[in-house]
């Protein structure tokens, strides 16, 4: 039985409201925005691209008689996703719903009605906000020493004991407090590198795959992923990964609570949050 | 009072129709034309004029090379040149040129050929990789005497969707790529009628609405306001395609 667990004594004084900190700098927010809104518009406007062929495979090719390992379809008013050999009924989610025959339904594309060429239009106008925004941030990151400083995870916190008392407060939704919650935590640390400098590039990189002429500016992109189709199919399987990134982001910062939160990502300022009372 | 239901769908109502607003602005739809020439220019500022499309080998073929498009010409014309085996068929070289030319299909094939196995891309997002035999596009431009005003080659073909004929335009670097061809083989069988017959254009570093199938005649222009609705092809007028189709 640890320290944390035992029950604070009635005797404490109410706490003083904890004090006001700058925790994220203006570049730091206005990356953070930008990107959500082109990770929104790219996701959305990809939706209505993977429509047009919502078919996955592996390899260097890839149409209707070849063998797919996911599909999203429909038989005649039901809906379904295929995953190698297990069916999923999804009617009225994905494949068919009463207003929709596409794979992914109308309320979750960009835009909000069936056009290849419109989504591609928003797709390839977002990817160059992505990349150009990107490049910005990390130089930014590097040179503020905003990396080194507030992103790198300490030796300290690198260590087996360190991480996996971390995933047990996460686990517990005991979030740090006091002077604890001005730094990013290491699971935090590690969710945002991995967004930073492994889903965005291979998502980018992926999507350079696809491109029949920087295949031939680039030959060796294919390689790497092991063909056009197979780089198609990483390309959405980051997509998924950005959609868990983003559902469990907003549940923490819903968890942590989301006004504090906002205000932070928006004005920079956050109030350093009190000792837990979870046990009075 | 209003209930959550209701709310929630009043919201959602307000949500779509603001979506609606917005990818139906002009100044929006502007703005994002502005993706499609900065993917233009940078494409090109990193491809070297004549780095070639990756080819493949025979084992990669796909097993069963999918027909997209028109499946069959509609016009009496075409039908004609089908059931006699194209031998009356002729490719007509033109426009900005200063020797037109019109070549029969033993012509073309009695020329120097180029067989490369290449991955076809549709726009959809599938992929097929086929073998291709046909006559250099640069070959052909180079005999005609192509000008210097010329700055696209636009690709007539015998399809049609509706009644509006297909066609499709390459600027001059893809015309003078070394693996631009006209071809009349594909996996070295005559071209099927499903895939282009008797010619088509492979044009390796763009996807599948760039590969004009039945083409009957080649027009050099110096620009391409004025063909038929000016975007250079007929997905483009239609739909609003990206011109450059390099990705």
């Amino acid at each position: 039985m640890d320290a944390e667990t035992s029950p604070v004594t009635l005797q404490n004084p109410p706490e003083a409201p904890q004090k006001l900190v700058y925790r994220s700098r203006l570049p730091v927010r206005i990356w953070h925005w930008l990107n959500a809104l082109s990770i929104f518009a790219l996701l959305m406007s990809g939706a209505t691209i993977f429509n047009a062929h919502p078919r996955l495979y592996w390899g260097k090719f890839g149409a209707n008689y070849d063998q797919p390992w996911l599909v999203i379809g429909k038989r005649g008013q039901e809906g379904f996703l295929a995953l190698g050999g297990l069916e999923i009924p999804t009617t009225g989610f994905l494949g068919y719903t009463p207003y929709s025959t596409k794979a992914i339904p109308p309320l979750f594309t960009i835009p909000n009605y069936y056009s290849l060429a419109e989504g591609r239009q928003w797709h390839f106008f977002f990817a160059w906000v992505l990349v150009i925004s990107l490049i910005a941030f990390l130089i930014y990151a590097i040179l503020s020493k905003h990396l080194s400083r507030h992103l790198a995870i300490t030796s300290e916190e690198r260590k087996p004991s360190h991480l996996w008392q971390d995933i047990k407060q996460h686990a517990r939704l005991r979030f740090p407090t006091g002077e604890a919650a001005r730094a990013y935590n290491p699971l935090q640390k590690i969710a945002y590198l991995g967004v930073i400098f492994v889903l965005i590039p291979v998502v980018i990189l992926t999507g350079m795959t696809m491109s029949p002429n920087l295949n031939a500016a680039f030959p060796f992109l294919l390689d790497i992923f092991g063909g056009r189709q197979s780089a198609r199919s990483i390309h959405f399987l980051c997509a998924a990964a950005f959609c868990a990134f983003i559902f469990i982001h907003l549940l923490m910062v819903v968890l942590a609570g989301p006004i504090n939160e906002l205000r932070s990502i928006v004005t920079g300022w956050y109030r350093l949050p009190s000792a837990r009372k979870d046990l009075l | 009072m209003i209930s959550r239901r209701g709310a929630l769908i009043g919201a959602s109502g307000l949500l779509l129709s603001g979506c609606d607003r917005i990818t139906t602005s002009p100044t929006v739809r502007k703005m994002l034309t502005l993706g499609e020439k900065a993917t233009l220019t940078g494409q090109r500022l990193v491809t070297d004029r004549n780095a070639l499309a990756p080819e493949f080998t025979r084992a990669d073929l796909s097993p069963r090379f999918r027909v997209n498009g028109n499946f069959m010409p509609k016009s009496p014309i075409y039908a004609s040149h089908l059931a006699n085996g194209f031998a009356d068929w002729k490719l007509e070289v033109g426009g900005l040129v200063g020797r037109p030319m019109t070549l029969t299909l033993a012509q073309l094939k009695a020329a120097p050929q180029r067989t490369q196995i290449t991955r076809h891309d549709c726009v959809e997002g599938w992929s097929a990789i086929g073998e291709w035999t046909g006559v250099p596009l640069a070959l052909l431009l180079r005999q005609t005497k192509i000008s210097d005003k010329a700055q696209y080659i636009v690709f007539h073909c015998a399809d049609d969707f509706s009644g509006i004929p297909y066609y499709e335009s390459i600027d001059l670097i893809d015309a003078m790529h070394p693996q631009t061809i006209l071809a009349h083989t594909m996996n070295r069988q005559p071209l099927p009628v499903g895939h282009g017959a008797p010619v088509r254009l492979r044009v390796e570093r763009a996807l599948g609405y760039k590969q004009a199938k039945y083409v009957m005649r080649i027009e050099a222009v110096a620009s391409l306001a004025g063909i038929h609705g000016g975007k250079g092809g007929y997905w483009e007028d239609r739909s609003g395609y990206q011109w450059f189709a390099g990705i």
